[in-house]
């Protein structure tokens, strides 16, 4: 399931972070969105909602991590 | 970069399970570039453990998969992994860890040894299951065993529950039989383990409560006869052991360490001067909760993993103010069947449970969504929610662990965030 996408804003480095989940391994556990709230919602459909696929740069730790801490790994960042 | 107050010698770390790993890459994040020695009982790193009770089990994870995360990290984290390696003692006042192969003099300790599951009095019948190859044994003996004769399962703690859910996925019968009145009585109050003694019924489960095992021994035509404490006897294909674990402290006796179900660390995880512990051997004073606890759960150990490692590289004499506190809110999550129970804080007994969304007794087990908080009485009248407790509700556990995060919740602020509170 994904939320709107907002159109990618270049950050200095030129290519901002993409957030990709594996929804066929994504339990819904809800880690990531008590790391990252920003980022990822679970909602009352118990689905997993990206927020925003392209968060700016300041929330990189915060989304690094959601990536580390998700028990099913479901997680990746490009860029 | 070295930290100098560690001294000569490499940081040793005992166990590389989730907290020892977890203390691996803290250590190495944090600027520790010296040697790094860590030691594993096991042949191989263990599991992730998890899957071992469910998709391992279940089949629809290939086993080379249920590796922990870090596990993929290890190789640029320099470290000297010696598997097959289990420490028998330790003298915690020269830092000294023991080793069949040699003893270390380390400059830094990190004990994270885990648990060892525990045996039925007087025997050692039936198959446990905390590592990969127990879970494969365990997954083989019940396709194995003829489609009618029952897997039995002592123990409807977390794990018996989830092993139940997964046989009857193997569409084999299963009998779960619990020594208590209800399930997860250790943990959860008894609407709660009413709602999973019915999630299973539903299921075909045979849920025996309030029954202990008197024997297991061999019966006739290569069954194993499972003989219950209420006079019944059960003919088992499988019988799986799930009636806990104890923290591996055996090898500490005489270490000048505390033990006390578990090895006592102080606030900051600090057990000795130059001992951190951390996973499910760690008994630490909560500020939070008023009380000390062992947490035996997935995310207590990773995060207790990284925090003793810090705590190991700030330095600093116990009881120094400066050095970081650890004081979680634990989280944990069970899946069975469809459902999935979560439970964040840490509840007693005495707190009281109030179910605030959904209703455990309505409707099909197996579509139930409910939401419960535990209430603290405190005697000026200032109750606090100081738990949660939700099943296929993780947004909801989800948002009142975050708010149990930042601090006492008071019981009002708690339930008035659901619609219509009990």
């Amino acid at each position: 399931m994904v939320g709107a996408a907002c159109p990618p804003v270049a950050d200095q480095r030129g290519t901002p972070m993409k957030v990709i989940v594996d929804f066929d391994v994504c339990e819904s556990n809800a880690v990531c969105m008590a790391v990252a709230p920003e980022v990822f919602e679970v909602r009352d459909d118990d689905f997993l909602y990206i927020l925003d696929e392209n968060p700016p740069e300041e929330l990189r730790a915060k989304v690094e991590e959601a990536v580390k801490r998700c028990p099913k790994q479901a997680i990746t960042l490009e860029g | 970069m070295t930290i100098q107050h560690l001294g000569q010698g490499p940081v040793v770390v005992v166990g590389a399970s989730l907290a020892g790993l977890a203390a691996v890459e803290a250590l190495r994040d944090g600027g520790y570039a010296g040697d790094l020695v860590v030691l594993e009982r096991a042949p191989a790193l263990p599991a992730d453990r998890p899957p071992l009770s469910k998709q391992v089990l279940g089949g629809t994870m290939d086993p080379a998969a249920a590796t922990q995360p870090v596990a993929a990290r290890l190789d640029d984290l320099e470290v000297d992994l010696r598997l097959s390696t289990p420490a028998t003692a330790f003298d915690a006042g020269t830092l000294t860890v023991i080793t069949a192969h040699g003893d270390l003099a380390a400059s830094g300790v990190v004990l994270a040894p885990g648990a060892t599951p525990r045996r039925l009095r007087g025997t050692d019948a039936g198959l446990v299951l905390r590592d990969l190859d127990e879970s494969l044994a365990l997954r083989s003996a019940v396709l194995d065993a003829p489609a009618d004769q029952p897997v039995v399962v002592i123990g409807a703690g977390f794990i018996g529950c989830e092993v139940a859910a997964t046989v009857r996925g193997l569409d084999r019968p299963v009998v779960l039989v619990e020594y208590a009145p209800l399930p997860l009585q250790r943990v959860l109050p008894d609407p709660i383990g009413r709602y999973v003694a019915a999630l299973h019924r539903y299921h075909g489960v045979e849920v025996r409560l309030g029954t202990g095992v008197a024997d297991v021994g061999p019966g006739e035509s290569g069954v194993t006869d499972v003989r219950l404490t209420d006079g019944t006897s059960i003919p088992a294909s499988v019988v799986v052991v799930g009636i806990g674990v104890t923290p591996s402290t055996a090898w500490l006796e005489g270490s000048g360490l505390l033990l006390d179900d578990g090895i006592v660390c102080d606030e900051t995880c600090l057990a000795a001067p130059g001992v951190v512990v951390a996973g499910d051997v760690a008994r630490w004073p909560s500020r939070r909760y008023g009380r000390t606890m062992r947490v035996e759960q997935w995310e207590n150990a990773i995060e207790q993993g990284t925090h003793a490692a810090q705590r190991l590289l700030h330095g600093g004499p116990p009881g120094d103010p400066g050095a970081p506190v650890y004081d979680p809110v634990p989280w944990f999550w069970s899946d069975q069947y469809s459902r999935k129970l979560q439970l964040a804080g840490a509840p007693d007994r005495d707190d009281e449970l109030a179910i605030v969304e959904g209703n455990p007794e309505d409707g099909s087990p197996d579509q139930a969504q409910f939401v419960g908080l535990f209430r603290r009485r405190s005697p000026d009248g200032a109750d606090h929610c100081v738990g949660v407790v939700g099943v296929n509700r993780p947004r909801h556990v989800v948002q009142l662990r975050m708010a149990m995060g930042a601090g006492p919740l008071a019981w009002d602020d708690a339930v008035g965030r659901f619609e219509t509170p009990a």
